[in-house]
Formats: C-alpha cells, sequence, structure tokens
C-alpha cells in the first residue's frame, strides 16, 4: 500500500514530506522489531551450528570463557549506547572514555592510591564525561554527532596526557586474575555477568518504566516528547551520564584484563559498539528498537568472531565478514523505507503491510 | 527542522561505522627492526633431531597480521618459522589480530590454549598484559617461546635478534672499513629518549676506542621522521665539512640520511652505514651512496624460534642457561643468561647481496 492518503491528509502542508512516513515507522515499530529479533535468534543458532560443525573446540566451557571475557566490555557499553540511539542521539565517545578511565586508574594506582578511592575517582571522572557530552547535546543544542566525535579526541587527548607513553602493568593479581579466571564454580567471566545483570536493568527500565517508553517518544520525534510533557533534555542528559560511569567502569574492567594502562586502551571500540546496537536492530534515527535484539547481536556478534578465530580463518577478512553482516541489519529494516522513497519495485522488499489509519491520539497528530 | 538536520547527520555514521569494521582488519602496525642481530651463515647441518617429537600442535603468534616483517619471519616461502615446523613435521599455524595491541593478540593465544596447542611462538605486543594467559598456558604444560619481542616473566625462553654489543660494535667496524679507519663521524639516531638506540651508541663508542684516528663529532636526532632524518642529516653535513662517515641505528634515519647523500654534493665523499632494510635500501647500494649496512634476518629468527619451542615441547631441553639445542640449518645454539637465545651476528648487504632479497617486501 502506498503511503497512506488519510496521514498525509491530516499533516500540515509543511511536513508532508516527513510526517507520513514517521507513523507508519512509529506504528510497525514493534511489529518490525519482533520480525528482527526471530531473524537475529536464527543467525545465533546458525553460528552456533557453524562453530560446532567446525570446531570441535567451539562448544567447550573454556571457549565459553575465552568467547566472553573478550568481548564483556564491548557488551556493556552497547546497553546504555542503545538507549542513547532509541532516543535519537548518539555516542561515540565512549572508547575513548574508557581509555581515559584506565589511564586515570594507571596514574593514580602508581601514586601508590588505595584501589578504593582510585575507583571512586574513576567514576567521577566518567560521570563528568558524560554530564559534557549531554549538556552539550541537550542544553546547548549541538548535534551529538558532532560533539561525542568532539569528545572522542578530547577524552582520548586527556589520556594521552595522563600517561604518556607509559604503560603501567603492576597491578595486583587479585584484579587482574579476571582476565583469566571465571566467577569461581562457574565458567562465566566477570565482565560478562556484570553485563548480564546490566542488561536486566536496562531492559527493564527500556521496556517497563514510563523513563524507558518517554525514551522511545522522544527517538521518534522530539517535539512530540516534548509536548506530550516529557522532559527530553533531562532525560537525554541522565543517559550520557549513564554511559560515561558505565564507560568509566569497561575502563577499570579493560584494565585489569589486560593488566596494563596504556593511552590507546579500547582504541576504535566504539565503532564495534555501535556496529553492535545497529545490528540489534535498533534504528540509527532513534525511535525503535529493543534490549532483546542487542543482547542477541552481542551474542552473534562474539560468537562469530570466535567461531572465525577457533576455525583459522583468514583473521584480515574477519573484519569483511562483520562488516557486511552490519551493512545487511542496516539495509534490510530499511528495506521498506526505500520502497517509500520510490525506488524501483525488485527493491521495494516486502513491506506491503497496510498501514492503520491514524487515530486523533498518535504521535503524529501532536506533531504540528 | 531538527529532525531532519540530525537525520543527516546520523546518516553518515552508519557508513562510518561499517567502513569502520572494514578498516579495522587491514590495519597494520607494524613492527619497526629494534633489535638486534643475526644471521646469514648457514653452518653445518647438524641433523640429528631424532628425539624431537612429531605432530607437536605449534601455533606462531606475531604481533599483527599483514605486518611485513612479521610475514618474513614466520612464512614457508621465506624459510621462517612455519617452515622450520614443515621440516620437522609439526603442524604449524600462524594466527593473531589485525592490530598491534594486547586487546587484540590475547584472543588469537586463548583459542590457541584452547585448540590444545603443544606449543606458542609469541611476539609479545607488551611485556606484561599477556602474562596472565602466557603464565596459565606455561601451568598447563605449553612451551611458551617469545621472539622479536620479549615478555620476560612469562615464557620459557626468549629468542633474541642481536646483541646490543654486536649492533653498536659491527656498525663502527663497517665504517672504519669504509673510512680507512679515520676521519670525523657522526651518528643519525631516533628519538634522543630512545632506549635502544642509546643502548647501541654506546657500544659504538666503546668501539670506536679501538679506532683512535676516528672521531665521534656528532649524535643528531631524527626521531624516526623521514622529514626530520632529512633536515637533521643535513645540517650535520653543513656544520662539519671534513665529515667522512654517518652511522645511522635506525631504518628511517639511514634510508633518509642516503637520499640527502644521493642527492647532493656529498655522494662517494661521506660514507654510511647503520640498520637499513634491503628493499628500501638497494637503490643507495647499487648506486654506490651506501657501501654496506645491516639488519638481522627476520626468517631466520622465526625458523630458531620454531626449533627452540619444538625442543622445548620434546623436553629436549628445560630452558637453563647452557643447555644447547640444535636448529637445522642454522646449526648450534647455547641458552645464555635470562633463557635467552642469540640469534648471532647481524646480516650485512652489500652490493654482492642485496639483490638475494628482493622478495623481503620492506
Amino acid at each position: 500500500m502506498e503511503p497512506d492518503p488519510n496521514t498525509r491528509a491530516s499533516t500540515p502542508a509543511a511536513d508532508t514530506s516527513i510526517a507520513p512516513d514517521e507513523t507508519s515507522w512509529l506504528r510497525s515499530a514493534a511489529r518490525g522489531s519482533l520480525r528482527w529479533e526471530t531473524g537475529l535468534g536464527l543467525l545465533v543458532v546458525a553460528i552456533v551450528i557453524f562453530g560446532a560443525m567446525t570446531s570441535p573446540q567451539f562448544l567447550t566451557s573454556g571457549n565459553f570463557f575465552n568467547t566472553g571475557v573478550t568481548s564483556g566490555e564491548i557488551a556493556i557499553m552497547a546497553l546504555p549506547m542503545t538507549l542513547i540511539i532509541i532516543s535519537g542521539e548518539i555516542d561515540l565517545s565512549v572508547a575513548s572514555i574508557l581509555g581515559m578511565s584506565s589511564a586515570l586508574l594507571g596514574v593514580l594506582w602508581s601514586h601508590h592510591w588505595p584501589m578504593l578511592a582510585i575507583f571512586v575517582m574513576v567514576a567521577l571522572l566518567g560521570i563528568v564525561a558524560g554530564l559534557i557530552n549531554g549538556v552539550l547535546v541537550t542544553r546547548v543544542g549541538l548535534p551529538s554527532l558532532a560533539v561525542t566525535i568532539g569528545t572522542l579526541a578530547l577524552y582520548r587527548g586527556v589520556a594521552l596526557i595522563l600517561l604518556g607513553a607509559k604503560t603501567i602493568s603492576n597491578f595486583p593479581a587479585t584484579y587482574t586474575n579476571i582476565g583469566v579466571l571465571p566467577i569461581s564454580h562457574t565458567q562465566i567471566p566477570w565482565n560478562i555477568a556484570i553485563f548480564a545483570v546490566l542488561a536486566v536493568i536496562f531492559g527493564v527500565v527500556l521496556h517497563a518504566t514510563a523513563t524507558g517508553r518517554s525514551i522511545y517518544a522522544m527517538g521518534a520525534s522530539p517535539e512530540a516528547a516534548l509536548f506530550a510533557g516529557i522532559r527530553v533534555k533531562r532525560v537525554k542528559t541522565l543517559l550520557y551520564v549513564v554511559s560515561g560511569l558505565v564507560c568509566a567502569m569497561c575502563g577499570v574492567l579493560w584494565t585489569f584484563r589486560l593488566s596494563t594502562a596504556v593511552q590507546n586502551n579500547g582504541l576504535g571500540l566504539e565503532l564495534d559498539v555501535v556496529a553492535i546496537v545497529l545490528l540489534g536492530g535498533v534504528s540509527i534515527f532513534g525511535g525503535k528498537g529493543s534490549l532483546a535484539g542487542v543482547v542477541l547481536a552481542v551474542i552473534a556478534f562474539a560468537g562469530l568472531q570466535n567461531a572465525l578465530l577457533l576455525t583459522n580463518f583468514n583473521q584480515e577478512a574477519t573484519g569483511i565478514v562483520i562488516g557486511a553482516l552490519l551493512l545487511v541489519s542496516v539495509f534490510a529494516p530499511n528495506a521498506g523505507r526505500l520502497r517509500q522513497l520510490g525506488l524501483p519495485r525488485w527493491a521495494r522488499g516486502r513491506s506491503g503491510r497496510p498501514t492503520p489509519p491514524p487515530s486523533s491520539s498518535s504521535l503524529g497528530a501532536l506533531h504540528d | 527542522m531538527r529532525r531532519t538536520v540530525r537525520r543527516a547527520l546520523l546518516g553518515p555514521v552508519v557508513l562510518l561505522s561499517a567502513s569502520a569494521v572494514l578498516a579495522a582488519c587491514s590495519s597494520s602496525g607494524s613492527s619497526t627492526p629494534s633489535g638486534s642481530s643475526s644471521s646469514g651463515s648457514s653452518s653445518s647441518g647438524a641433523t640429528s633431531s631424532g628425539a624431537l617429537k612429531k605432530g607437536l600442535k605449534v601455533f606462531v603468534i606475531p604481533k599483527n597480521l599483514g605486518n611485513p616483517y612479521f610475514t618474513l619471519a614466520d612464512s614457508v616461502k621465506t624459510g621462517g618459522a612455519l617452515s622450520a615446523l614443515g621440516t620437522l613435521g609439526e603442524p604449524g599455524t600462524e594466527t593473531s589480530g589485525t592490530a598491534a595491541t594486547p586487546a587484540s593478540q590475547l584472543p588469537a593465544i586463548q583459542a590457541a590454549i584452547t585448540k590444545g596447542a603443544n606449543a606458542l611462538i609469541v611476539s609479545a605486543t607488551d611485556p606484561s598484559a599477556l602474562c596472565p594467559t602466557l603464565k596459565a598456558a606455561m601451568t598447563k604444560g605449553i612451551a611458551v617461546v617469545t621472539y622479536d619481542s620479549d615478555a620476560p616473566s612469562c615464557r620459557d625462553v626468549f629468542i633474541n635478534q642481536a646483541s646490543s654489543q654486536a649492533i653498536g660494535a659491527s656498525e663502527v667496524d663497517l665504517l672504519a672499513k669504509e673510512i680507512h679507519d679515520s676521519g670525523e663521524i657522526g651518528i643519525v639516531s631516533a628519538a634522543a629518549s630512545a632506549t635502544n638506540q642509546n643502548t647501541w651508541i654506546g657500544y659504538m663508542r666503546q668501539e670506536l676506542k679501538k679506532y683512535p684516528k676516528m672521531k665521534l663529532v656528532s649524535t643528531v636526532y631524527g626521531n624516526d621522521d623521514p622529514t626530520t632524518a632529512t633536515q637533521v642529516t643535513q645540517g650535520l653535513l653543513q656544520h662539519y665539512p671534513n665529515l667522512k662517515g654517518i652511522i645511522s641505528p635506525t631504518t628511517v634515519g639511514i634510508l633518509a640520511a642516503a637520499q640527502v647523500l644521493d642527492t647532493s654534493k656529498y655522494r662517494g665523499k661521506v660514507a654510511l652505514t647503520g640498520l637499513g632494510t634491503p628493499v628500501a635500501m638497494k637503490k643507495y647500494v647499487l648506486d654506490g651512496t651506501v657501501g654496506s649496512f645491516e639488519l638481522w634476518n627476520p626468517a631466520n629468527l622465526g625458523y630458531l624460534a620454531a626449533y627452540a619451542a619444538v625442543n622445548f615441547a620434546s623436553k629436549k631441553i628445560t630452558g637453563a642457561s647452557g643447555q644447547s639445542f640444535t636448529a637445522g640449518k642454522l646449526g648450534n645454539f647455547t641458552i645464555g643468561a635470562d633463557n635467552t637465545v642469540l640469534l648471532g651476528p647481524p646480516l650485512v648487504f652489500t652490493k654482492s647481496n642485496i639483490n638475494n632479497y628482493n622478495s623481503w617486501g620492506f
């Protein structure tokens, strides 16, 4: 069915080009993401079968530990990133906050600070870093892409100033063992356990609270959310602060896991994090996606990388597989959209679903 | 309107992130030769490897993949580590990450352990970050050999490219031969704070005592940047018009200095030697700007590391200093202090042999 005539009729002239698809997008969001997660689930199953068939070690507990511990921090950082992207923004400074926190941890440890005090300082640093992002985006009103590309460079620069060319590595084994030893009596790495707990918390907040629903609303249409009485700026600032804090914690985990504080820790990880969130079915335009999808994407991402490693797949080519997967994940959910942009019939995908007529209470109606 | 703007800005992120994932797989931090000595001469082919086990799973784990230096050290074609393992009947595998960082290299090491490795041959991306994992491997009875870059506290043996003494002394000897033991000389180093450079220069000063008519007049620092190295070399030549020779113990410095000497009135009047790579330096050796220079042979380094690893995994050696083993075409080696095996004196390149190294790729 072509763009809904009713929607078009109810929209002011200035908005005709945008508003109609937005309403239908919002409506199909729930169904679309459901299908997406089913697909991801199948992908995970396919990867597990592929891994198990090609390597007898794939389904061993030791390999479960290795796979988990390698991807733990990326997985954790994907959680706040999911909420930020659903709210219609982005945070590209996550890996730099990780690196800056790692550097601060190293510097303070080399100055013989007690570990507890260091943790407090690192947490404060993460909160401040997130607050700077949040204020620049919401209060100053700058686009989050530009702001966080700026702080990506800025925070990495702070790490470089803190540590210079030094490497701090004399951390006590009690801490660095998180890189080689699972939680006792299990095969679960510490960082994955933390991920699991946080995933539940973030999932509940996103899907079962008013705040969570407001995040979807502001991502779908900031103006509508504002008119609906949602404190858009406050919630977005809070999301950045939470992201900063979580990334700072990842900096600590990363440093201990690799028993090394060095200024380039985690360099470039932001792209893995964004890739996973998009693979999880979260729309880069905001307002759409689910935490379950992102968790599945984490599993798919980690499992695929590990399976390729175990099968002696050419490591240089691993990026091609993962990059292609990402492109497909960005393309597929938008296939229906391309149809509305007037692409040829062969490129339209299977989005012939009917669009329900708008009701007066829909966000689309509030748009003006 | 705001949303339209935001959409326009966010769009590129998708491309950005996708291309970055792709780019990540081609990044190759290069490991600049920064070490020491090696090889060349093939000595007696003692091949009594009767007691060595066959079928050992040996994993060769360079700092990163796609790095020409390690490709040379590891490949079958070049006579590196995998070629030695093939000769010994061991299934060897090269694996690593795509970036030369511990975070990228560790998953490959862990996967190798998971796959039941008998021996690991590792060029450490960090002297300590790999330790918890490498120690866990040693606990499981896996032989851990480091080559090129050491992780001193968590390996059985380190295969050292060359001793600092050999690098420093042999470069002075090479230059002395070309300038007939007399005249003013200068050094084009990398950074003033570079530990390896300063160590080598210290040994050069020591060796210079053997040549009373040679006088070191200045050491300049090119910071391993081609432009800076070119400028400081030009400055050195202008300040010391009687300069007879230059030593540059850095591959970047020697190349820049060669370019200066090749394009100026100094060609043939000022001798140049140091640490260089044969493919880059070939032009200057063939046209007479550079008489000779040196480097260790990375392929032999990998080859020796493979023999050491198989000897360890076969329990023929345990790492105690003084033990010796045979490394195929390279002959006998003895484990020295700090469980280190020295590859040998550096390989000297001259007009007569430089064409044999066209396949090195750097």
